[in-house]
Order: structure tokens, then sequence, then C-alpha cells
């Protein structure tokens, strides 16, 4: 093989060009992130584990019905009332972005944009 | 390759077929992709208890009793824009207003007068977004950002607002602002309404005829800053007993440029 200790030191910096992401995440990938829940209410507006997965949509459906559609009657969850807000209802209970929020969106590195416009309650 | 006539029909026959084909696959395979929240996901809506219900929202402004209390204009124009957190830049360029005060020469532009009397020339009112029955800032928005709603607000959703200015170049009146800037370094914290959002560098904004107040039964901002001097009347267009109705018939009153046939839904008695 000619050039073998150009091709070699080559091949040597590729692979470590690819490594980079795996060493520069290393503190990062740890265990999942641990939540503080509410200690005001026990029950959320849809059970658990499909807030996890789905509050985004929901989110986003409640932001369609009530700018788009004039619809802001409240939600009916076992006999209480819940504003259609991100503002003036999820975040009664959460009452920390830092906490709860950010923790799992840090996590899984992803950046929404509510909070550009909506106002985070003060930490 | 010799490609003969006859083959490449061929071909290009069973391809087609294929294609089709696929089609009708790929549509299979996309019929699982139903809205993200079905029905049943979504918690149910509580009965109908919402407050106000009107057809067509519109406003009169007297601006005899702004000319009579001078310092009435400001007072509104401060309530509309710590409710709705506008923020105050420093330059005049950056400016943005929901509702403001101006000159009679410039709020109606098409009743121009060679001998103003005095108080047409030095008195002013305040003017806002018409919230027009046949709106051109809706007509060109490529998102649908602003849009009328089905009380006849002239609405922005914020969250799809691509800040093209379209509807700025749009509007004879001059309503709408935009954020040059990141705002929120410039919206004072000691009056920040925390129940309003506020709104990023690259958005359009305008009056929105304090639809999140109208929602909760309340009266807009600017009418509530009035108090009971009934120098702003707010209600239906669409109610003859209404008592903004009422006033319109009492009174002779002008839309502004009303030869554009925007059709305004705030009038004024000057």
């Amino acid at each position: 093989m000619y050039d073998r200790v150009k091709i070699s030191t080559g091949l040597l910096v590729v692979v470590l060009l690819v490594l980079i992401p795996f060493f520069y995440n290393n503190d990062a990938s740890k265990a999942a992130p641990e939540l503080t829940m509410p200690t005001n209410a026990k029950a959320c507006v849809l059970p658990r584990a499909e807030m996890r997965a789905k509050h985004m949509q929901l989110l986003n459906t409640w932001r369609d019905e009530v700018v788009r559609k004039g619809d802001s009657r409240p939600v009916l969850v076992d006999g209480k009332e819940y504003p259609k807000s991100l503002q003036l209802n999820c975040m009664e209970c959460h009452t920390s972005k830092v906490n709860f929020c950010d923790k799992c969106h840090n996590y899984s590195s992803v950046r929404p944009y509510c909070w550009d416009c909506h106002l985070a309650p003060v930490e | 390759m010799d490609q003969k006539r006859r083959n490449f029909l061929k071909v290009a026959g069973i391809s087609t077929l294929a294609g089709l084909g696929a089609t009708t696959g790929l549509g299979r395979l996309f019929e699982g992709a139903k809205p993200a929240l079905a029905d049943n996901a979504t918690p149910a809506h509580a009965a109908d208890n919402s407050g106000v219900k009107a057809k067509r929202y519109g406003m009169l402004i007297d601006a005899r009793k702004f000319r009579e209390d001078p310092s009435l204009g400001e007072k509104v124009v401060r309530a509309c824009h710590q409710v709705h957190n506008v923020p105050e830049f420093p330059e005049k360029r950056d400016e943005i207003k929901w509702i403001w005060m101006t000159h009679f020469e410039n709020a109606f532009p098409e009743q121009p007068t060679l001998y103003p009397d005095h108080a047409t020339e030095t008195a002013q009112l305040p003017i806002l977004c018409n919230h027009c029955d046949k709106p051109p800032c809706v007509r060109v928005c490529p998102t649908q950002a602003t849009f009328r709603s089905a009380d006849g607000i002239v609405v922005m959703d914020f969250h799809r607002c691509i800040g093209c200015r379209f509807c700025m170049a749009a509007c004879p009146y001059g309503s709408r602002s935009f954020n040059w800037r990141d705002p929120r370094p410039f919206i004072d914290e000691s009056t920040k309404n925390k129940d309003f959002p506020t709104r990023t560098r690259g958005v359009v904004e305008k009056c929105n005829f304090c639809a999140e107040r109208l929602r909760e039964g309340k009266l807009p901002a600017c009418v509530e800053a009035c108090g009971d001097t009934k120098a702003i009347v707010f209600g239906d267009l669409n109610d003859p007993t209404s008592e903004l109705r009422q006033m319109l018939k009492q009174n002779h009153t002008v839309q502004r440029n009303p030869s554009l046939g925007t059709h305004p839904s705030v009038f004024y008695i000057v």
C-alpha cells in the first residue's frame, strides 16, 4: 500500500471527527431528568403518559380553538374547569418553567418558541 | 443500446401503471396519519358560558370629549398599551402603536379644509385599527395570520405571522406596526401585564379590539379608561337595540376614508 502513513493518519482524523459528538456529549447523556411536580394539584387535563407524549399537540389544538375559532370555552375534566391557556392555566400548577418545561426540553434538545412571546412565571 | 419505439412504449406503459399503483399504495399508507389528537384524547368542553355574544363589534369615538379633556387621550393610549404589553422604543422609527392620538387632517385626509377652525386644527383624536368589514390586510396576508373572526374583529394570530409586512402596505389607515427590534427589553416591568403575551422581533401587531377581554365579558381597555364620559362607546353594530346603534342614530358620524370601500367598524363624532 502506497502512502500508508498519510492514509492511516487521515483515517484516524476522520474517525476522531466522527466521534467528537460522543466525547462532547459525555456529560449530557445521563439519566432522564427528574421533574418537580406541582404540589397544588394531583391531576392534569389528561393522564400523565398522554400529557408527556402529546402536550404539544394539545397546546396547538387549544391555540387554534381559542385564537382562530374563537372558542374559548374551558375544558371540563372531572368536574373541574380548565381555561385553554398555557400562560393562565398550565403555569398555574407548573409554577416553574426552569424545573419543569426546560428540564425535558433541554434533555431532548428541543427549542419550543412558546416563551419568545408568552411570559413565564417569575422565578 | 438500440431502443425501439415499440419497446419504449411498453416500458412507459408499464411504468405508468406501476406509478398509479404506487400512489394508491402510498395513499393507503397515509390513511393512518390522522390528526395528532383523536377526539377522545381532547378533554371535553365545559358548558358554554362565554359572556358577550355579538356579530359585528364596533366603536363610536366622540372627538368632542377628547377636545374637552386633553388628558383623556393619553389615559386611553396608556391603558391600551399597558394591557397589551406594547413596548416603548426610544426612537420614533421603531414605534409600536395600537391606539394613538393624531390631528384631524391625518385621520380624515378625505375631508380637507382650506381654512379649518381652531379646534379642528389643534385638537387631537384617537385612531386605531378600524376592524373593517372588508379588510385589505386580511386579503393580502399570505399565511392567514390576520383574519376576520366570527364577531367581526380583525385578529392577528402572532404564531403565524412571518413578518412579510404585506398587511402594513395594504392597510390604508397605517394601523399596523412592525417589531423591528426585540420588544421585550422595552416593556416597562412595573406595568407589564402578566396575563398577556409579548411579541417577538419580526412580527406585525395592531389593535385587537381587546378580543381577550371580551372573552371574559369585559369591555376594551380604552373604553374602560374613558370611565363614564362616554367618549368611546363599544357594542354590536348588528344589534339595533345596542347603545352603539342608538348613539349612531342620534348623531352625525363619519368613518375614516369611506371611499376606499373598506367599511370601517369605528365611527367618529367630529
